[in-house]
């Protein structure tokens, strides 16, 4: 978090660049504020000039001090504002709020990202740090699902990181087009694919909620337990400071223990129907 | 021994806290009802009157006597003082390609809380914790919190739909406050026994009329604190409650208390711990220049839990279940304390009487255990 006052006051940030993902999704490098810093898994509140606030996570490299970048679809008010954005605009930035991935548990270990459609862009700080630092963790798969093969964001990238001997990066669509010719199904299908020790890993999830939910019954039925399983939440988010109270899952404040929870840390709750 | 202030040298006391720059703020009646507002004199204080308290109902009555402090608390509390309904958080200007932001610049207003309960202190405590103990401070209710003069007023009676002794947060005031006064009508006496809870009080009591209080007064007074324990006109048992509700979440009960709650919100806005807010932004006409708005929100909206997709909560059931398992349980997760102080409040205003305590005593009597 910024050394500031007021959390509710937002820094303004120019942005340098926009690249465009697919039809509905954008990333955005913005100038960053002066001394930010940001862990992996953590998120901004991004303000649009008159029409409102909305959490993002970062899903740049955190090693790369000089450019701030969020990826963002275009689903809601805020969102879609954002996304008519150019380069040369600005945008209002508060954070970086929340929880982060707890990569250092993971050192040592074998390491599960499972991703679900832009659960993917608060995932990528952590593969990026992983790749900077390949040799203190053991073997290292990603598993990307999305709904349709238009809706796969960082292509260029995933096609370099799929050339990689030191990572395993699976990919999958739901329903394909007659061109595709990778894996098709949910991504829960690609976790009996990937090798890891279950006693030995740490699993990292980002995606809806029922994705995440049947990913982790996959993980379980290959012996992980909770303690080794990472989610990120989503909830409606107004402040990210703990005061709004719209965040709230049974005991957490989502905005400020979370986005990352470890399981057993919404246990007994998560899964649960309008908690 | 406490001091004594005889009744007819009570207007002196909101001369001197007026002459100290103070905005007195007091119960005084307005539309039928006792609530919180600026004073200018004894004379807008509720003197002579009382309230009658069920669920969903809430009557004025004149006393047989006058009273100043003969009622208990009613819609407001000292929230709307603290966490104001309403505050712009800040305004932005158009310039270039890009815009600027300008802070609020608010001039903090000096409030002296004239007639404050000891739930209501406890309330007070419980938003301290909230909104300034945690990580992140709110400027806005930092500023006008540490400006505070707190009078409280042992309470003389308890109302109807009071439960402060279940709760341990009455109906005594026992930290929190500048001045405590308990009033006293006793045949032809009416005065009030004072007691300093600060230097700030001391230096207040210094400058208005007062004499050592005789042991018979004393006691007088404690007798009459020591009644209305007694009078609690709501009883609910806080054994293991966090648990309680956790492990309920599947009860019946939340399917039968949706059927009655209309998700009105009103339970939310009166309750003097409900902190939510939403933000607002509006532009001008030209677009040109914005502001950004923080109101008060609550958790019985549909639109409160709204994630891409859908609402969390669609279902009454489980807005309300939210709204009393965050209270009674979950809070005492995040801030180590009940977020409910007994006040009563959500029982009486709820319009079809939902009654918080008869709530957790269903859920408890009638628990399938595993």
């Amino acid at each position: 978090m910024l050394g500031r006052a007021n959390p509710m006051l937002p820094m303004i940030c120019g942005i340098e660049r926009v690249k465009r993902e697919t039809h509905d999704t954008f990333t955005f490098e913005l100038t960053p504020p002066c001394d930010y810093s940001f862990a992996p898994g953590q998120f901004n509140m991004l303000y649009v000039f008159g029409v409102g606030e909305v959490a993002i996570s970062v899903s740049g490299d955190p090693s790369k001090k000089e450019a701030l970048v969020h990826t963002i679809r275009a689903v809601g008010s805020v969102t879609k504002a954002i996304c008519k954005l150019k380069g040369g605009g600005s945008v209002g930035v508060r954070g970086a709020f929340g929880s982060d991935w707890q990569i250092d548990k993971a050192v040592g270990k074998d390491v599960v990202l499972v991703a679900g459609g832009i659960g993917l862009a608060p995932l990528r700080p952590v593969i990026y740090h992983i790749l900077a630092n390949r040799a203190e963790f053991g073997r290292v798969s990603v598993l990307y699902g999305t709904r349709t093969t238009g809706d796969l964001v960082f292509r260029r990238e995933i096609e370099q990181w799929r050339g990689r001997f030191d990572l395993d990066f699976e990919v999958t669509v739901d329903t394909a087009s007659a061109d595709w010719r990778g894996d098709v199904g949910f991504v829960t299908t690609l976790i009996r694919k990937a090798s890891f020790d279950p006693l030995e890993t740490v699993a990292m999830l980002c995606g809806p909620e029922i994705m995440m939910r049947f990913s982790i019954a996959e993980l379980k039925k290959l012996g992980l337990t909770s303690e080794q399983i990472f989610v990120s939440m989503e909830r409606n988010m107004k402040c990210a400071v703990g005061f709004c109270g719209h965040c709230q899952f049974g005991p957490a404040f989502v905005c400020r223990d979370g986005p990352v929870f470890r399981l057993d840390h919404l246990e007994p709750l998560f899964g649960k129907h309008e908690i | 021994m406490p001091d004594i202030l005889e009744s007819k040298n009570l207007q002196q006391l909101i001369e001197v806290l007026s002459a100290d720059g103070y905005r007195v703020v007091a119960p005084t009646v307005r539309d039928n009802a006792i609530i919180y507002d600026e004073i200018a004199t004894v004379a807008d204080l509720p003197k002579g009157w009382t309230d009658k308290q069920d669920g969903g109902n809430y009557r004025l009555e004149k006393r047989k006597d006058d009273a100043f402090f003969g009622y208990n608390v009613g819609p407001h509390s000292w929230k709307k003082f603290l966490h104001p309904p309403v505050t712009r958080l800040f305004r932005a200007k158009l310039e270039g390609n890009g815009f600027q932001v300008v802070p609020e610049v608010e001039e903090t207003p000096d409030f002296a809380f004239f007639g404050v309960r000891s739930c209501e202190l406890h309330a007070i405590a419980i938003h301290d914790r909230v909104l300034i103990d945690e990580q992140f401070v709110d400027p806005v209710y930092q500023a006008r919190r540490e400006k505070i003069f707190t009078v409280a007023v042992n309470c003389g009676q308890a109302g109807g739909t009071c439960f402060c002794v279940s709760m341990n947060t009455g109906p005594k005031a026992s930290f929190g406050y500048d001045i405590v006064l308990t009033e006293v009508l006793d045949g032809e006496r009416h005065y009030f026994t004072v007691e300093t809870g600060s230097e700030k009080g001391a230096e207040v009591m210094s400058k208005i009329p007062l004499r050592k209080a005789e042991a018979e007064e004393s006691e007088t007074a404690e007798k009459i604190v020591a009644e209305t324990v007694l009078q609690m006109g709501r009883y609910l048992d806080t054994t293991g409650i966090r648990d309680l509700l956790i492990r309920n979440y599947d009860h019946p009960r939340w399917d039968e208390v949706a059927s009655r709650c209309l998700t009105c919100a009103n339970c939310t806005m009166v309750c003097p711990t409900c902190f939510c807010s939403t933000v607002e932004d509006v532009t001008d006409l030209k677009g040109h220049a914005a502001e950004r708005w923080r109101k008060w929100d609550s958790c019985f909206t549909l639109d409160f839990s709204y994630i891409h997709g859908g609402n969390v909560r669609s279902s009454a059931k489980s807005r309300y279940r939210q709204w009393m398992t965050h209270k009674l349980s979950a809070w005492i997760d995040q801030f180590e304390t009940s977020g409910c102080v007994g006040c009563g409040r959500c029982i009486t205003w709820c319009p079809t009487g939902i009654d918080i305590t008869e709530e957790v005593r269903a859920i408890r009597e009638t628990e399938v255990s595993d």
